[in-house]
Order: structure tokens, then sequence, then C-alpha cells
């Protein structure tokens, strides 16, 4: 998948998130969101982004995608 | 011309608590007050003669012929114009009246050709019918004096002609235009003996304000305003009642026929979204369904660059599912995926997704709502609690304020439109919020109030602004909140919209509309009595397309507007069955009725009736399916019945991805553009040739009807039926009533429905269950269906697609009311006279700056791709705000939109592309390749080899 585009996916998610409540609610706001919606391959790639430094991501969204990782495994 | 045995009451029906009792001709009948005397005569059985009456129009009282003696009252007063009283004794037979009504047809038939066994109308005539009626033996007049024998007929309108030699004035035609369909095209020209029918000052229908939606032709007793169908083939002999395949509106019709020969398609007016009404799209642009570029016989490819060959239905199916397999055992259970369609069943739909999650054994199944509503799915669940609007259109009737946000009724949903006019007229006040001056900003008898002109991509920042006033201004109704809504998140959202960020005043730099408009309008909403938002793509369509809805819903909820007739939050769904194909678990993370995959109830309910393991995990995205096929982990498509190779946002990135594919399976009525990229081509069936159900904006439930069998021999449910069996998955039905019986049985907002109840009830609006046996008009009354209301914050983002140096001006896109979407239907009729071509819609500043002109060449460029339109030069739109429609594939207009989406549907960002307009002189290189590739293509078609050769 393009990472380039699953990122700005991603910090979309999070803006909305973000204006939502406190920073816990939207970190878990957005796993919760990617969880739900995401394909599998998805996760994964975003995943794969985060575990190499995560650029371009916001820390909320960064940090919503490390609590599912382990859910975002290939199948 | 009237419907085939349809029963005419003379003049409408009224409804009310008060009745009254009479007499007709000794017989007692009970109507409601108001009704008139013809009316309560046919109801207690007694024909009233008639001509200038009809029960679509109010009365007119001028044909003379319906004259009643009423016991007590001198004289004999025209039955269609006197109201029923109390103990009233009334005789429509007598030997005056008979010589009063000869003397009236006697009159009339001195003036009209004596033409009947040639006439187009023979047999299904009223000034025929009543010649007979009262007993016409002479007429004694002669023809030697004045007449309008002689008067040339109008045959400019590519649907119908105008005859005025036969006309008789009874001014149906002009009534029918002005109280049904709202645009008062028609008129009586002249007095006395002189008066005629005129179709305004240019003096032909064609030209005139006409929006040819047959409302004139359907009034029409006579045959001068008749189908050019009848005319050529003759009158029908028998009718199914069936559903328009058009837009979300999904008007009932009779389907006229002569064997299997459609005649005519006429408006059903015992239909509970349209009331006998129609548009030129469901009543004349039929004529797609037997167009020669029809595909008949099923087609397979090795390469695209392959010539097609013709194959048995048993080899298309089995090669389909031996290619899946194949890819499947190469790259994966992932690796394959489905899209549904909306133009399709509700049974095809569901046997669609089910082939994909038990068959395919992943959830990679989308639909085309993802690029249209997908945001109210996702906006109205997460605040309301459901995925669809909350009222029926019947609703309409009862509302004091309508606010249009983002739709264009007239052009995309017209048959509503005249729903909306007719309100309007009767007093409804009206805003619009559209950056462009669509239709209902200011017609014939209709001017909004306020027509708040935002700049494309700041919706969600109106919407707050619109609150703040609200909430600032003490225009909450407190006490429906308290009752309806969680109170904390109310709290939040009360605070948020507060915030002086949020006032018209701190907006009107953001969306460019004064704020006293923005107060003013939010002042009428809240304070104007029963207010509904009517919403469209202008709102979905965009990168904040779900935080919309869901403001929408807010604003809703805080003013009280929900819940109760007249008020609601009301999507107009594009498709005709857009509502369907979502209820119907066409998305890749819900099962039918809206449940979520991970749900592992609903899930073990499903894979203890299908028998088969289901996945928990969602599926692909349509886009993310693009992406997955350029990377290379997604290998296969079956697209039934959608052209995301023309419909899809960036169209180059689109054909990328098909041409990625190993196996593109297309399931369509023509070679679509997508098709152009498929290996195998199963032919599917029109809406004239299935059998089963389409779901309107109003959650109706209506049966499609076969009215002649599939022309490539299979139904497109049968076809996925069969192609689950090859991938070795049992699907047997013996009809589409057995798949609504599946459907009603796992999902429970569908427990009520099947063909028996539809038929016994007409249609049916769900939810229907034994909560409510009937269908549910009207959603949320006494709570949510999630329970309490959830207010939502929605924060304004602007969008990432900005404009600048090099794309200085802003594109929208949108529909005109005689195409549909891609126009794979309507440019393969006579439409195209109305609209043949896209045309690029530029202010009159933007093209001076230019020195563009009307009708000039003009260049379109964004940043994903550029095209080449002719330039319309509009004041529709603002300075520095493009618009376009998208019907014709050529015109490319989705090689200039993006691939920004809906941050929580990936609904792609349409209504927001930054461009940039110049003259140009040749077309663009996309449009030199898609020209060539679209001629290679059709040559591979023309040159198939035919089955067993």
């Amino acid at each position: 998948m393009n990472v380039e585009h699953l990122v700005t996916m991603a910090n979309q998610i999070g803006a909305f998130f973000e204006s939502q409540g406190t920073q816990a609610e939207a970190v878990a706001g957005i796993a919760d969101h990617l969880s739900r919606f995401w394909e599998p391959r998805m996760l994964h790639a975003i995943g794969e982004h985060v575990h190499a430094g995560g650029e371009g991501l916001h820390p909320c969204v960064a940090q919503a995608v490390r609590s599912i990782t382990a859910a975002a495994a290939p199948r | 011309m009237a419907s085939l045995n349809s029963l005419d009451y003379g003049t409408p029906a009224r409804v009310g608590a008060d009745s009254v009792t009479l007499e007709v001709d000794g017989v007692r009948v009970t109507v409601p007050a108001g009704t008139s005397v013809m009316r309560a005569s046919i109801e207690a059985g007694s024909q009233v003669p008639k001509l200038c009456a009809t029960d679509s129009l109010e009365p007119f009282g001028s044909c003379r012929l319906c004259l009643v003696e009423i016991e007590g009252r001198k004289g004999y007063p025209a039955s269609c114009t006197t109201l029923v009283e109390p103990g009233m004794k009334v005789r429509t037979q007598s030997d005056r009246l008979a010589t009063i009504r000869r003397g009236v047809m006697e009159l009339y038939i001195s003036d009209h050709p004596l033409d009947c066994l040639t006439c187009s109308a023979n047999g299904n005539c009223e000034l025929q019918d009543m010649a007979g009626v009262v007993g016409l033996r002479e007429v004694r007049y002669g023809y030697e004096g004045a007449n309008h024998l002689d008067s040339a007929k109008d045959e400019s309108n590519p649907y119908f002609s105008f005859d005025p030699a036969k006309c008789i004035v009874c001014s149906r035609c002009v009534r029918a235009c002005e109280e049904v369909q709202g645009t008062f095209a028609l008129t009586i020209d002249a007095r006395g003996f002189a008066s005629a029918v005129s179709p305004g000052p240019a003096g032909n229908f064609m030209e005139s304000e006409c929006v040819s939606c047959g409302a004139c032709v359907q009034a029409c007793p006579t045959a001068t305003l008749m189908e050019k169908s009848v005319i050529e083939r003759g009158q029908a002999e028998h009718s199914l009642v069936t559903t328009c395949a058009y837009c979300g509106v999904g008007c009932s019709f009779r389907a006229e026929m002569k064997g299997n020969e459609v005649i005519r398609m006429v408006p059903n007016k015992d239909g509970k979204a349209n009331h006998g009404h129609s548009c030129v799209k469901g009543r004349f642009a039929w004529g797609y369904a037997t167009h020669k570029d029809r595909i008949r016989v099923p087609m397979i490819r090795k390469k695209i660059t392959d010539p097609w060959q013709e194959v048995s239905w048993d080899e298309a199916i089995a090669y389909t599912a031996s290619e899946f397999r194949r890819i499947q055992n190469a790259h994966g259970r992932d690796s394959i995926g489905a899209i549904t369609s909306s133009r399709c069943t509700n049974e095809e739909v569901y046997v669609m997704q089910k082939l994909v999650r038990a068959a395919f054994g992943n959830n990679n199944v989308d639909t085309c709502a993802r690029v249209c509503h997908s945001p109210t799915g996702y906006g109205l669940k997460s605040t309301l609690g459901e995925s669809a609007g909350t009222q029926d259109f019947d609703s309409i009737r009862a509302t004091d304020v309508m606010m249009v946000i983002g739709a264009n009724p007239t052009d995309g949903h017209p048959v509503f439109a005249s729903a909306m006019k007719r309100r309007i007229r009767e007093g409804a006040r009206l805003i619009v919020v559209d950056p462009r001056a669509i239709d209902m900003v200011s017609g014939p008898h209709i001017q909004a109030d306020f027509h708040l002109q935002l700049r494309p991509g700041t919706n969600v920042a109106m919407i707050n602004s619109l609150a703040h006033v609200v909430v600032a201004e003490g225009l909450l109704r407190e006490d429906f909140v308290a009752a309806r809504c969680e109170p904390q998140a109310f709290a939040n959202w009360k605070k948020f919209v507060l915030e002086p960020r949020n006032s018209p005043e701190a907006m009107q730099a953001v969306t460019g509309v004064p704020a006293d408009l923005v107060r003013g309008a939010a002042r009428l909403y809240a304070t104007g009595g029963n207010a509904a938002i009517y919403y469209g793509l202008g709102v979905t369509e965009h990168s904040q397309g779900s935080t919309m809805v869901m403001g929408i819903a807010n604003l809703a909820m805080a003013t009280g507007n929900i819940g109760r007739e007249g008020v609601g939050v009301n999507p107009l769904r594009g498709q005709n069955n857009v509502q369907g194909s979502c209820d119907m678990g066409s998305f890749p993370h819900e099962f039918p009725g809206y449940r979520h995959v991970s749900d592992t109830a609903t899930r073990t309910q499903f894979e203890t009736d299908w028998g088969v393991a289901l996945h928990p995990e969602p599926g692909l995205r349509i886009p993310n399916m693009f992406e997955a096929a350029i990377d290379g982990s997604f290998r296969a498509l079956y697209v039934q019945g959608e052209d995301i190779a023309q419909s899809d946002p960036n169209t180059q990135h689109v054909t990328a991805a098909l041409t990625a594919l190993e196996c593109l399976v297309v399931q369509d009525l023509f070679l679509n553009e997508t098709a152009k990229f498929a290996h195998i081509f199963l032919p599917g069936a029109s809406f004239l040739e299935k059998d089963g159900t389409f779901t309107n904006a109003e959650r109706r439930i209506s049966r499609v009807r076969k009215v002649m069998p599939p022309l490539a021999g299979m139904g497109d449910w049968e076809i996925t039926a069969a192609l689950a069996r090859a991938l070795g998955y049992p699907m047997e039905y013996a009809d589409p009533a057995q798949i609504m019986d599946e459907i009603a049985r796992l999902t429970p907002t569908f427990a009520g429905v099947s063909f028996d109840a539809i038929d016994r009830l007409g249609s049916i609006q769900w939810p229907c269950n034994a909560h409510a046996p009937q269908g549910t008009p009207v959603m949320h009354v006494d709570e949510f269906v999630r329970g309490k209301g959830h207010f939502v914050v929605t924060e304004y983002v602007a969008t990432d697609e900005r404009v600048n140096q090099r794309y200085p001006l802003i594109l929208t896109t949108g529909r005109i009311l005689s195409q549909y979407n891609v126009g794979a239907q309507t440019r393969r009729t006579a439409n195209v006279a109305w609209h043949g071509e896209d045309r690029l819609e530029i202010h009159p500043h933007d093209a001076q700056d230019r020195g563009i002109g009307e009708g000039d060449w003009v260049g379109v460029a964004s940043r994903a791709g550029e095209t080449v339109l002719r330039a319309q030069i509009s004041e529709r739109m603002q300075p520095g705000v493009v618009y376009t429609t998208f019907h014709f594939p050529e015109s490319g207009a989705n090689v200039i939109t993006t691939e920004n989406s809906d941050w929580a549907t990936n609904c792609p960002e349409y209504k927001v592309t930054a461009v940039q307009v110049s003259l140009v002189s040749h077309p663009s290189q996309w449009q030199k390749r898609f020209h060539d590739f679209s001629e290679q293509q059709q040559r591979f078609v023309e040159q198939r080899r035919p089955v067993h050769t």
C-alpha cells in the first residue's frame, strides 16, 4: 500500500478525533476507527511505517497505531 | 393520455378528520369534508361525464360536462367545483342534464377532427369516451365555419408531439405544468375562440421552458399531447407496476406493454414516492434497455489487447471461477474482491456481498455509495443511530422551512423538487446553501429567502456558524435536548459552537458569506416552524463530508427538528438503490443491516445461516482496492453495474489500477469505460428485465417487476449464484422472493419485509418488523435509534486541496436534469437533445480575465490531470469557482478530480479541485489517448468471435 496516502488518511482521522476530547480519548478514538474501517494490510503497512519512525504521522496517530499493532499482522 | 384501465376520480382526494355524508343517485356515501361532488359521485358508483377534470389536478370547472342537479338548488352546478355538504342529494342523470351535455359535446366535436379510427388515442381517448357516454349522434354545426383543424403540429420534442388541431383547450396540460411540475412553461394564449395552448413565446416545446416531465402528456384527455412511441407502435395491451431505475426518488411506474415491448412508461398515481408524477428520465428515457449497444452474449479474453471471444454462459461462469481460484491460490484469499451496484436490486446486491463473504472468503466488497453517500451512513449512524434519512417524502407537506444544502433537486431529484416547489408556493420558506445559484434559488413562483453562496469546501464552517447563532441567540430547544439527547455530549458541543471563532462574523472570511445572511438563515431555521434539511452530494463529497453530516444532525437535534412530520434530516440519494445497496451489506465492514463484521453475535448468525466461517476484519474499500492493485496484493475484481473508470476520481490512477489487475470481470449492459479494461464480460439485465426490489431515499422498498425476459438470458442474481456454485459454495434460490426471505430472516430492520407484504401494502419503509409491521415513515419519533441523540464536535478543517497561483480556481461538479451519472443509460436516448456534451461553466469575470468566450475550447488543468471542454459563461457560479457535469466519458471530468477524500469513509472530494482554465486549440493528451484506446476497444467488440467458431 502507498504509505504516503495512508499517512495522509490517518492524519485526517487524527485531526477529527483530536478535536473530540482529551489526548487519551483521541488516541482511543483513532485506534477504534482504524480497527473498524481499515483492512489488515493497511494496518500492517501503517504499523510498519510507525515501526520505522512514523515520519509525517501526528503523534496521537502514531500512538494509536502502536496500540493496535498486534492486530495489524498480515493474514 | 391516462394510464390503461385507470379509474379517474376527477378531483384530488382530500384528507381530514371531518367527514360528510350525502346521497348520490339514491346511494349514501361518506367522504372527507372538502371533497367535490364529482369525486363523491364516482365513489358512490355514479360516473359523471368530465373532460377538464382529472384527479391529479385541482378542479377548474371549464368544460361544463360534469353538471349535476342538487335537490333544493337552482340550476346545474359543475360537480367538480361544488363541494359536498351534509345531507346533499345529488342527481347525476336526468333528461335535462343529458340534453345539456350533448349540446356541450356537440360544440367540442364541431371543432375536432373526425379521424378516430386512425387517431393514436383511439380506444383510450376521453373525448371519444364522453361522446359515447352522452349519446352524441349528430353534430349540427359542420366544419364550414372557422376552426382549428389545420393547425400545425409541433414535433420538436423527441418524445411527444403536440397537435393543436385535436386540442379542446381544457387547460389540463397548463394546469399540470403549474400544479404538478411547477414549471409554468405552458399558457393559454389569446382569448375566446382564438384560445390556444402555447409553450411560451418561442412557439414550440423544445425551445420553451418545458422540462419534458410528461405531466402535460399524462393530463391530456385527447391525442393532442401524445407519446411518439404510442403514435408509432399503437396502444399497449397490458401493464405492470415497477420502479424507475434512475434517481433516489424511486418513482413508481406502470410499464405499458405490447407483448415484451415497452410502449410507454406512465407514472403510477398510486406510487407513494411520486404520486403520479415523473421526470424526463423515468418517463421517456428507457430506450437504452433495447439499444443496439447492449451486449447479449458473455465474452472473455486473455489480455485487454486481445479481441473478445463470445462464450456460452457455462463457459463464462466456469472460466471466471477458475480465474478467481487461480489468483487466490497464487496470491492469497484477500487478493480478490467485488463491487456491488446501486442500479441493481436489493436481492442482487445481497447475493453479491454474500458471494464475497461466503465464497471468496473475505470482506473485500464495496459499492458505489463509497463515492456518494458513505458519509451519510457514518454521520447519521454516529449521531442518530441509523444510516438513513429520517422522513418520508410526504413529510414535506408539513414543512414550514426547508434548508437545501449541497443538493440540486430540480436536476438531481426532479419529482421531489416538484413537491418542494408546491410546498413553497403554499408558503413554506426556503434556505439554499450552495456555491452555485441552482434553479431553486429563484424560479417561477419560487424565491429562496436566503441563498448562502459559500465557497466550496467550507460547509463545516457554515454549519458551525448556523449552530453558533442558534445557541448564542437562545434559539435552542432545550426541552427537546434535555429529554432526547446525551447531556455531556451536548454540553461539549454547545461550548464548542459558542466559541467566537465559530461565529458568522469570524467565519465570513472562510465561507465568503456575509454574517447577516447566516444569522437570518439560522433564525429562520430555528424559529420558522417545522424545519427540514435536505442535502445531497454537495455535503458528502468533501474531505469533511462525514463531519458535515454530523453537523447537520447536531443542528436538527438542537432545534428539536427531528422525530415528527415536517422536519428531519434527509439525504437525497443519487441513484435508485443507493440506500438499498448500503442496507444490503455492501460495505466491507458491515453485514446487511449495518452491523459490523467484528460483532461476534451477528457474525455467528450469518455463519450459521450460510454454513461457512466468516471473517471478523473489514475488507478493502474501492480506493483501497485501487492502491492494493497497484502494489500487487489485489489481483482480481468483479464489478457489477458500475463504471469506475468514468465515475471515480483521478481517472489515470483508476485506469492504472485496472490495468494492473490479472482478472477484471465486468457485469453490465454495455461495454462501458471499465469494461474496456476487462478480461471477462458478463451481460447484465436492465431494470425492465429484473425481478426484485429497490429502496429509495426515504427507505421505501418497492417492487421491481420483470416486464420482459433478460435479453442475455440470465438475471443478474442468477449469474452471481451460478458463480458462487462454480466456486464451490452452494447458493440456491428459486426466485428473488426467496432471497428477500433470507434478508428478512437475518436483518432485524427487514424482519417484516417480503414480496407478499410489499404487494399487499404497495411499498414498505424500513424498519419493518414486529414493532412496525406496516413500516416506518418517520424515524426517531419517541427516541433515537441509538437511544439518546449524540452531539459531535465538528471542528472545521480546511481541505488540503488549496488554490494557489498555478491553480487559482476551484472546480466543482454535478448533474443535469436530462442526463444521469456516467450517462451510460441517458446518452443512449434522445435526452442528448438537451445535453449533448459536458461544458465548463465559468463566471464572466473569470472568462474575461482569460479571454474566454461562450463555446470556446478551454483546458482545465489540476494537480491530477488535464482535459479540454467547451466553455459556458454563467453567472450561476461565483467568481473563482467553475463547474462541470460528468456525463460523457470523453469529457474527462474525473481526469481532473483528485484522490482527496472524506476522513472517515474515503468518499472522494469531487466538489473541491483546484484548477487553472485557459484557452486551447486541441484536446488534452489524455483525451488523445482515450480516443485511441476507445477506438481499439470498440474494434475488439466489433471483431468478437462468435460462440462455437
